[in-house]
């Protein structure tokens, strides 16, 4: 799950990051009292689950109340596309306005769990920036890595040598190091599967402040944080892709016309590259979770359904030991009785309980279209959407 | 001399009381496997299948001469279930659990370090061996004995594979599933490198999907060693967009890295065939089996 900035900076500043002062607006006027409350400059920031905000315009320097409040009037209530929002962006409902900082210098930090070793990682530059991301790819900043096995452990040794070689010394030095570890304890005490600063900035008073924070939780441990499951924004992202989480189901919202749904991950992007092979466009992507039944299944084809957009509907299953295909098809019955909709639906059924299925089918009164295999199945719903476009 | 899994295999079951351990370690008893026992702690002493329950792993694994595990234990007690196991050498342990924590799956790789254990999973189905057993949870029914072995990342893709290689008129000599979160147990490049030594497996068919790098680690190598067995092998989310999760929490692509036509480059380079679509691997495998002759 991934948290707004200053969801971050909040909660990180609970483990010592130094973070600008700053406040939180859902409105101009609020923003222009908060720029005035601080007193200096400011920069106020687009909240949205999205990065690229600086070159979206997402990110504006105020250097008065009353531009402060401009500014957010200007970023409040409209969509921000960003490289990594989609076309149709993020619609912004709230504003960071915090005291700008200057920085004489400007790092680059990141804390996460790489995969290959399965332990923590903390990796820093010498070198911040919007764009630290494409100068690492073209080798033009040097990527410093250290490997912090479980976490358990401060490894003082190794941190003050990192810290080192992102050129902190003396009094900087030592607030370096306090930072990693606050960093540290903060990713195990969440269960954080990222934390980035980028930039950290080194001030000319000689502070470390994290001038814009991204924190992503993992969404498997909220069992044991429900004051973090409960900082979850319910209105960003699609709403769609909540509801489907809640049902056991992996939902991805796309801009074509083919609703898709498949049983597990690996078979649903399977199904995603044969529509798109087959010059189609799908709509969405949808797994489902072995975990769901009839009645949460129905509620994902349920969001399928209601989907303006979609013209025809592609189920591709495989039933495995803990999903048969018999559930599947009586969560499509059940959705489709409650829709009313009707749209050209394309089922390819086979393994555990598959001739089951097609008679639970046949028993809900669902007209389907019954292919052998899924490549038919993928170019059978891609003509039909086409045929209904 | 099977994979993993042979007639000696003495299977133990932790969270053998609960729905799902009940269900599918009366299946696996179904298709031959050998299951000596449960652990549930808080259980123990009572009987359950007609298998007896106990307390700690170390004790079953005394009482019983089980050398593998399987866990299904929820995602809160999965990792100290897992951990037990490790502690007690069990040889093998595979993890059915889904959506177990990370950080928690770090810890069990910590504790896996210098350990006797082969850890597969956690979010794995499991472990099949066509006519001998399964340890897992996989439906059965189109598999059969032969030489095509499986690793994959996808349950539901294994299935559908494990039917295409039978429909092509081949089978398979073992299925393996390393599971879809992204720090897991043993890998796709170690299974791999058990099936080329085996004898009784004549083909690899690798299921990889984006994100992470184990494909890549897999294309590293085989630049590294020689074999004759053709290698097949099919990556879905050539059309995931960029930097989205998509259903496996390890199946994300970032920007360059983990992405369907990186992995595919490195795999080709490394003399690995890709099937060019999911339908077609059956075709693929028997054309590379073909073309060896």
């Amino acid at each position: 799950m991934r948290i707004h900035e200053f969801q971050a900076k909040r909660l990180l500043a609970g483990y010592g990051l130094k973070v600008p002062d700053g406040s939180v607006a859902i409105a101009g006027r609020e923003a222009g009292e908060i720029a005035r409350r601080l007193g200096s400059p400011t920069v106020v920031k687009a909240q949205i689950h999205a990065g690229g905000r600086q070159r979206a315009g997402g990110i504006r320097q105020a250097d008065d109340p009353a531009a402060a409040e401009a500014a957010a009037d200007g970023l409040l209530g409209t969509s921000l596309v960003t490289a990594q929002t989609g076309p149709a962006g993020h619609r912004i409902r709230r504003v960071l306005v915090e005291t700008a900082v200057a920085a004489v210098r400007e790092l680059h930090l990141a804390l996460l769990i790489d995969a290959s070793s399965g332990e923590l990682m903390l990796m820093g530059s010498a070198k911040g920036g919007v764009d630290v991301e494409e100068q690492a790819a073209r080798g033009d900043i040097r990527l410093n890595w250290l490997s912090l096995g479980d976490g358990s452990e401060a490894r003082g040794k190794e941190v003050a040598a990192f810290v080192a070689a992102l050129g902190l010394d003396g009094a900087m030095h030592e607030q370096g190091c306090a930072l990693v570890d606050g960093l540290r304890r903060a990713f195990l005490e969440l269960d954080a599967s990222l934390i980035e600063i980028n930039p950290l900035a080194v001030t000319a008073a000689g502070a470390l402040v994290a001038l814009d924070v991204k924190m992503v939780l993992d969404d498997n441990a909220l069992f044991r944080h429900p004051e973090l499951a409960a900082l979850r924004d319910e209105d960003d992202g699609s709403a769609a892709e909540l509801q489907a989480q809640r049902h056991q189901l992996n939902y991805v919202q796309l801009d074509g016309d083919i609703g898709m749904v498949a049983n597990g991950a690996g078979l649903g992007l399977a199904t995603l590259d044969m529509l798109v092979a087959a010059k189609g466009r799908p709509a969405n992507f949808m797994d489902i979770r072995t975990t769901a039944k009839s009645l949460d299944i129905a509620h994902g084809f349920g969001l399928l359904l209601d989907n303006p957009a979609t013209r025809a509907i592609v189920v591709n299953v495989h039933g495995g030991g803990m999903q048969p295909c018999d559930t599947i098809a009586e969560g499509l019955g059940i959705a489709l009785r409650r829709s009313g909709r009707s749209l050209p639906l394309v089922v390819r059924l086979a393994g555990n309980n598959a001739d089951f299925a097609r008679s639970r089918l046949q028993n809900f009164g669902c007209a389907v279209i019954d292919c052998p295999d899924m490549w038919s199945a993928a170019s059978q719903a891609v003509v039909l959407a086409q045929r209904g476009a | 001399m099977a994979v993993f899994l042979n007639r000696e295999t003495r299977v133990l079951c932790q969270g053998m009381t609960g729905w799902a351990g009940t269900h599918h370690v009366a299946r696996m008893m179904e298709y031959g496997t050998q299951v000596v026992g449960g652990v549930t702690p808080g259980k123990g002493g009572r009987s359950h299948l007609n298998l007896p329950v106990h307390e700690r792993v170390a004790e079953a694994r005394r009482e019983t001469g089980a050398n593998a595990s399987i866990v299904f234990v929820p995602p809160a007690n999965a990792a100290a279930a897992m951990i037990e196991a490790i502690e007690a050498e069990m040889p093998l342990v595979v993890t059915v659990t889904e959506r177990v924590p990370v950080l928690d799956m770090v810890r069990v790789k910590a504790a896996l370090k210098g350990g006797r254990t082969t850890l597969v999973g956690a979010n794995s189905q499991g472990i099949l061996v066509p006519g001998v057993g399964k340890l897992g949870v996989m439906a059965t029914g189109s598999e059969r004995p032969g030489g095509v072995g499986i690793v994959s990342r996808s349950a539901s893709l294994t299935s559908e594979v494990v039917a295409q290689v039978t429909a092509a008129g081949l089978g398979q000599s073992a299925t393996i599933g390393v599971g879809g979160d992204p720090v897991h147990g043993i890998g796709m490049r170690e299974c791999l490198a058990l099936l080329l030594e085996d004898a009784e497996t004549e083909c690899v068919v690798l299921i990889g999907e984006i994100g992470g790098t184990q494909e890549e680690e897999v294309a590293d190598y085989l630049a590294d060693v020689r074999t004759s067995k053709p290698i097949v092998a099919l990556i879905v989310g050539r059309e995931a967009p960029i930097e989205r999760r998509m259903g496996h929490a390890g199946a994300f692509a970032l920007s360059g890295k983990g992405d369907a036509a990186g992995k595919i480059r490195a795999l080709e380079a490394a003399g690995v065939r890709i099937a060019p679509s999911a339908h077609l691997v059956g075709e693929t495998v028997r054309q590379a089996l073909a073309g060896r002759g």
